[in-house]
């Protein structure tokens, strides 16, 4: 199993070592847990090791052009030092992964793409290359990461960095800086709902960045957090996650992030026409998010059923939410989907366990724009 | 280190059990509660139900996932412990003093077939072992 440059450090802080893609990385640490780690990130601050992440550099004269073929959101209309969010999508709409888009003018961009996807994501991209015109460098295992997030997250790097985080914008990102002497890419992004940043550093300093961080934040409450708060966090903030909300099968308008799709833009894209009929049509399913009323967890793969009992979808995500104290799924169903207010049961062991459709995000996300 | 009370008997899926009289009080252990981490709702079986030794017959859901309870002997559901209902992170503050349910029990003589303090505590002295 690959291990991140920060392993050691999981293990000395009682990280519960797990197999996530091939990673072995903690799902929590054993003196806070899964519930405290999460409330710690939405009231001070959490500290992530996201290096097993993939980021890939797409460089040359066709870099903009070729790209933008493959990924769902417009690109031109980015500015350089702008960070935005994408669907790689398949020919057939459904999606290969989903990343962000780090530009640093049209002839240079990272993206940054799923660690269990990373190799088939780079398998892509390579059948898609032209034959001169972009140059493709795979730096994942070049590349460490951890993502600071968190209310307290900005005031924390200050003390860290060389530079003043309150003048980077919400997704965008700076270069050629450094954190604690150690030169750094650092984005306003995350995937917590909260305010933060993502913080890309050479693999050999990872826990070097790493000690640092956490010194700098031990006064404010900083703690590390492991893959399951990670995922609570990100699944109550109504984000995504390939292969849930996304499949080969379950396109980027049925999720509902069909604002990061844009059928129209110059030059088209894979799974363009596909989507455009959808769009065009209407959908044949979509996810709606559903707060369970019975006593019970919903969690992905479950039925769901419709008053009438009736089988008309699956959950694509489910769990408890420690923000709300509340027990959510989103459900993937057949249109015309219930409308906010209206019941749907997830079928839990045999029992249908009913529930009511709410609002997507459940948790209002907190950034600062 | 996981606490293990002298009094009960054990199961090596992390059960114990006691006998009060002819009813069996039965829960998880300090191990299980440890590894499936804060705990969020226990699905509780009818009052009734008969169960084998053996077979699951209880749902703990942790924010990790949802865990089998099988049960120690076989028997027919007598009790369960209403308390849980609202509360589920009392098994993880104390998941002894916080029973699951009480058994009729078939035969009390299943029992001795179970582990004892002893040698549960031999079993979760390897596990710990193993993930360190």
């Amino acid at each position: 199993m690959k291990r991140t440059p920060m392993y050691e450090r999981h293990i000395a802080a009682g990280g519960r070592m797990v197999d996530f893609g091939g990673w072995e990385l903690p799902v929590q640490y054993d003196a806070t847990g899964i519930k405290t780690e999460h409330l710690a990130v939405r009231s001070k601050a959490g500290l992530f090791d996201v290096s097993h992440m993939g980021e890939i550099t797409v460089k040359g004269p066709g870099a903009e052009k070729w790209l933008s073929r493959l990924v769902t959101n417009d690109i031109f209309v980015m500015k350089d030092f702008q960070v935005q969010y994408n669907i790689m999508c398949t020919e057939a709409g459904g999606v290969v992964d989903d990343l962000l888009v780090y530009r640093y003018g049209p002839e240079k961009f990272l993206l940054v793409v799923n660690a269990a996807n990373v190799d088939k994501d780079w398998d892509w991209l390579r059948k898609h290359l032209p034959g001169d015109g972009v140059i493709l460098e795979n730096i994942s295992m070049k590349t460490a990461e951890t993502a600071l997030q968190g209310p307290a997250a900005e005031a924390i790097l200050a003390r860290a960095a060389d530079f003043d985080p309150s003048a980077l914008r919400f997704f965008t990102f700076t270069d050629g800086v450094s954190v604690g002497g150690i030169p750094a890419i650092v984005s306003r992004t995350g995937y917590t709902g909260e305010d933060g940043f993502e913080i890309y550093v050479p693999w050999e300093r990872g826990a070097e960045l790493w000690d640092l961080i956490l010194e700098a934040g031990k006064d404010a409450g900083l703690i590390p957090i492991g893959l399951g708060a990670r995922d609570s966090l990100r699944f109550e903030a109504g984000l995504p996650l390939c292969g849930h909300e996304y499949t080969d099968i379950l396109g980027p308008l049925e999720a509902g992030f069909g604002f990061f799709v844009k059928v129209d833009k110059p030059g088209g894209f894979i799974g363009q026409p596909v989507l455009k009929r959808q769009k065009e049509e209407g959908l044949r399913r979509k996810i709606v998010g559903l707060r369970l009323e019975d006593k019970g967890v919903p969690r992905a793969g479950m039925d769901v059923a419709d008053p009438s009992g009736k089988m008309v979808g699956t959950v694509t995500s489910g769990g408890y939410c420690p923000s709300l104290d509340a027990n959510m799924a989103l459900c993937c169903v057949e249109t015309p989907a219930p409308a906010e207010g209206e019941s749907l049961s997830v079928v839990i062991r045999d029992r249908p366990k009913q529930g009511v459709v709410v609002k997507r995000p459940f948790y209002d996300r907190k950034y600062k724009k | 280190m996981a606490k293990i009370p002298q009094d009960l008997r054990y199961t090596k899926d992390h059960e114990w059990i006691r006998m009060e009289g002819a009813t069996g009080v039965m829960g998880i252990t300090d191990y299980a509660q440890h590894a499936m981490g804060d705990i969020v709702y226990v699905e509780l079986p009818d009052e009734g139900r008969e169960v084998r030794a053996g077979e699951d017959f209880i749902v703990v859901e942790s924010v990790k996932g949802a865990n089998d309870v099988f049960s120690p002997v076989s028997g027919t559901v007598a009790g369960v412990n209403g308390d849980l209902d609202g509360a589920p992170e009392l098994l993880n503050e104390d998941p002894y003093t916080n029973w699951l349910v009480r058994l009729e029990v078939a035969d009390p003589g299943e029992l001795d077939s179970l582990l004892d303090a002893g040698a549960y505590a031999k079993l979760v002295e390897e596990l710990e072992a193993e993930s360190e």
